[in-house]
């Protein structure tokens, strides 16, 4: 958004800085300074004495996002081969294709096959999000377009449920789910994932809702519109990708749990990364079904991540940065 | 500042006894005035309340009382496999869960290890939003290739890790050590065990390796916040990169990388996926929910397992004292929600 300069100090030094810096005639002496009193514009790419370090920096930049995707990248490369190619030493850039990793995995060639729990996963991410907008969104209407009193508190009681460490509660959770049969339930998950995600959505439908300004809905209401019409014709379109992305952020992390689908479930509810952890020990030549495995797994998280981009940072700050 | 005096209270705490605020609702101010308007605003502010019952109501059975199920437990002596024992136990769960080299051991490994994460995913996560912080040609490519290893499932990713990267004999680490080698003319270039040789190390590079998009995500949003006038006036002032780093921007992200940090520390001392996944608990990475789970599920000491349960959570409220207090500053800063 602004200029380029503050990035000079951590990131300019390796490398590249001098021949841009030198090639560039717009930039007499010291490229880094006088290159930012220069600067008035709050572009840094249409700025001539910074373009020789912006390129830079720029490089700089791609080399980090695909070092980081790199282990990403490689993991899908290595999914499509068979299990020799994709386990030698030296790695080999290319390797004749093949979906026997994949055959492997939906247990087309024999062994378990990965749809159960894949199912599972889907049925409590599902029903856990949309339980949570239907606890939420009530309750996000009452601390933020008609705050009841000492909403605050409500709000930061919500919070520090957050904060609890989840694995502190799996025991008595346990001993309750045997007593009354729910182990090995989806529905136990469910409710669950609904405890956990509550606050999240909580805090985040708190702060989308809040951007809906008093002023339209006063104006519907002095216009003689009851609250139906008015929350659905004025909170609801302003509200809307707000409330999608929360819903997706939900679905993210219930897909995600592991620890107390691991434990309070067997056979019959096993969730997908449950599933996943069959595949901690080693079993010989398995490095394109691990590799199968974990990126059919990750798909939906990955599509919804991408889905919520604009929004993730407020969810995961639980609405504390926008 | 005006509402650091909310404490969390985990045990049932639903409104504590927070400071006076200013009332947020103007219309509906007296709410319950004793005797004075009949059932009409009483009924009124029930109203008002009820879309927050289900919600409140919910948490409060589905988190609290699990918690206070804990504390009960953690004063018996309660081994599942031998239920007949079952005895009142007093604080003795206590006393062997904090003499129990196991679980001290395991309180020291959450500490380094989330220490570790978290520092160095905060530097990590901050000079990549420097980076990010400026248009450039595929800055959203960019951004995206770097949030993806976030969305990875945490299991996927430990497995990413233990078996493509890690793998002494074929993973990719060992493979590209061993093509470098070849080039440079190294005759038999070093293939270390990753795992065996320095397991903690390698838990940690996997999670800074996940965490670092998020700090730098939150940096990020610090960073497009900073009050561009104050820049540029510095500018016209003639002060230099470093000291606009120094003296703005710095000072400004302070909230977020306090945010960050906390945030990160909260998700990362709970971390169960990575531990349990790469090493399986051994070669002493086992931290508090490996060992938690463990002593529960594996050795089948409810009590024990109960007490170490209490301890993490008084150790997170301290945690989350602080974190509450910075996300309410945050919270208060925006105008928007007053």
């Amino acid at each position: 958004m602004t200029t380029a300069d503050p990035t000079a100090a951590p990131a300019g030094a390796p490398g590249a800085t001098g021949p841009g810096g030198a090639g560039d005639p717009a930039a007499p002496g010291g490229p880094g300074r006088t290159g930012a009193r220069g600067g008035t514009t709050p572009t840094a790419v249409g700025r001539p004495r910074g373009r020789g370090r912006g390129t830079a920096l720029a490089v700089v930049a791609w080399a980090c996002g695909l070092v980081f995707v790199l282990p990403v990248v490689w993991m899908a490369l290595i999914s499509f081969r068979s299990e020799p190619d994709a386990a030698t030493n030296p790695p080999m850039l290319l390797a004749p294709f093949t979906l026997d990793g994949y055959r492997e995995f939906f247990g087309l060639d024999g062994g378990a096959s990965p749809w159960p729990p894949l199912i599972n996963s889907a049925m409590a991410s599902t029903f856990s999000t949309l339980f949570v907008l239907v606890l939420a969104l009530p309750a996000a209407y009452a601390l933020s377009i008609k705050p009841v009193k000492r909403w605050k508190d409500v709000m930061f009681f919500f919070l520090s449920t957050k904060m609890l460490p989840l694995v502190a509660g799996l025991l008595p959770i346990y001993l309750i789910a045997r007593s009354i049969g729910m182990l090995d339930n989806i529905w136990l998950l469910v409710i669950l994932f609904t405890a956990m995600n509550l606050p999240i959505a909580v805090w985040m439908m708190q702060s989308f809702l809040s951007e809906v300004p008093r002023s339209l809905i006063e104006a519907a209401q002095i216009d003689g519109a009851r609250l139906p019409v008015v929350l659905l014709r004025v909170v609801a379109p302003i509200a809307a990708p707000g409330i999608a992305a929360t819903a997706l952020i939900c679905f993210i992390f219930s897909w995600n749990e592991m620890l107390f689908a691991r434990v309070l479930t067997g056979v019959t509810a096993e969730t997908a990364p449950v599933f996943l952890t069959g595949f901690v020990t080693s079993q010989g030549l398995f490095l394109a079904q691990v590799s199968a495995a974990s990126i059919v797994i990750s798909l939906p998280v990955l599509a919804a991540g991408y889905a919520a981009q604009d929004k993730l940072v407020q969810g995961l700050s639980l609405g504390a940065v926008k | 500042m005006s509402d650091t005096s909310v404490t969390p209270s985990p045990a049932g705490g639903a409104s504590p006894s927070a400071g006076a605020r200013p009332a947020p609702a103007p219309r509906r101010s007296r709410s319950t005035r004793p005797g004075a308007g009949g059932p009409g605003p009483r009924a009124r502010a029930w109203a008002s309340r009820a879309p927050l019952l289900p919600a409140l109501v919910f948490m409060i059975v589905v988190t609290q009382l699990p918690f206070l199920g804990t504390l009960v437990i953690s004063f018996f002596s309660w081994n599942s496999l031998n239920p007949e024992a079952r005895a009142f136990n007093g604080f003795g769960n206590y006393g062997t869960v904090l003499s129990d080299s196991a679980l001290r051991s395991s309180v020291i490994t959450t500490v380094v290890l989330t220490t570790t994460v978290v520092l160095v995913s905060l530097v990590l996560g901050l000079l990549l939003a420097l980076l990010l912080d400026r248009r450039f040609p595929g800055r959203g490519a960019v951004r995206t290739m770097l949030i993806t290893p976030f969305l990875l499932v945490p299991v996927a990713a430990a497995l990413l890790w233990k078996h493509v990267l890690f793998n002494p004999e074929y993973g990719l680490f060992n493979g590209l050590l061993n093509t470098v080698g070849g080039f440079l003319g190294f005759e038999d270039p070093i293939q270390p065990d990753w795992i065996s040789d320095m397991p903690l190390f390698a838990i940690e590079a996997a999670l800074i390796w996940q965490w670092t998009p998020f700090m730098m995500l939150i940096l990020l949003a610090g960073l497009q916040s900073r009050p561009l006038d104050a820049i540029e006036a510095a500018r016209i002032d003639g002060a230099g990169d470093w000291q606009i780093f120094r003296y703005i921007t710095l000072p400004h992200l302070r909230r977020y990388l306090e945010l960050g940090a906390l945030l990160g520390s909260i998700y990362i001392v709970q971390h169960f996926d990575a531990v349990f996944t790469i090493t399986g608990g051994a070669l002493g990475t086992a931290n508090l929910p490996f060992t938690i789970y463990q002593t529960f599920y594996r050795a089948h000491e409810y009590g024990l397992a109960s007490a170490a349960g209490v301890l993490v959570v008084i150790g997170t409220i301290i945690l989350a004292t602080f974190a509450l207090r910075v996300v309410s500053s945050l919270f208060s800063e925006e105008g928007g929600h007053s």
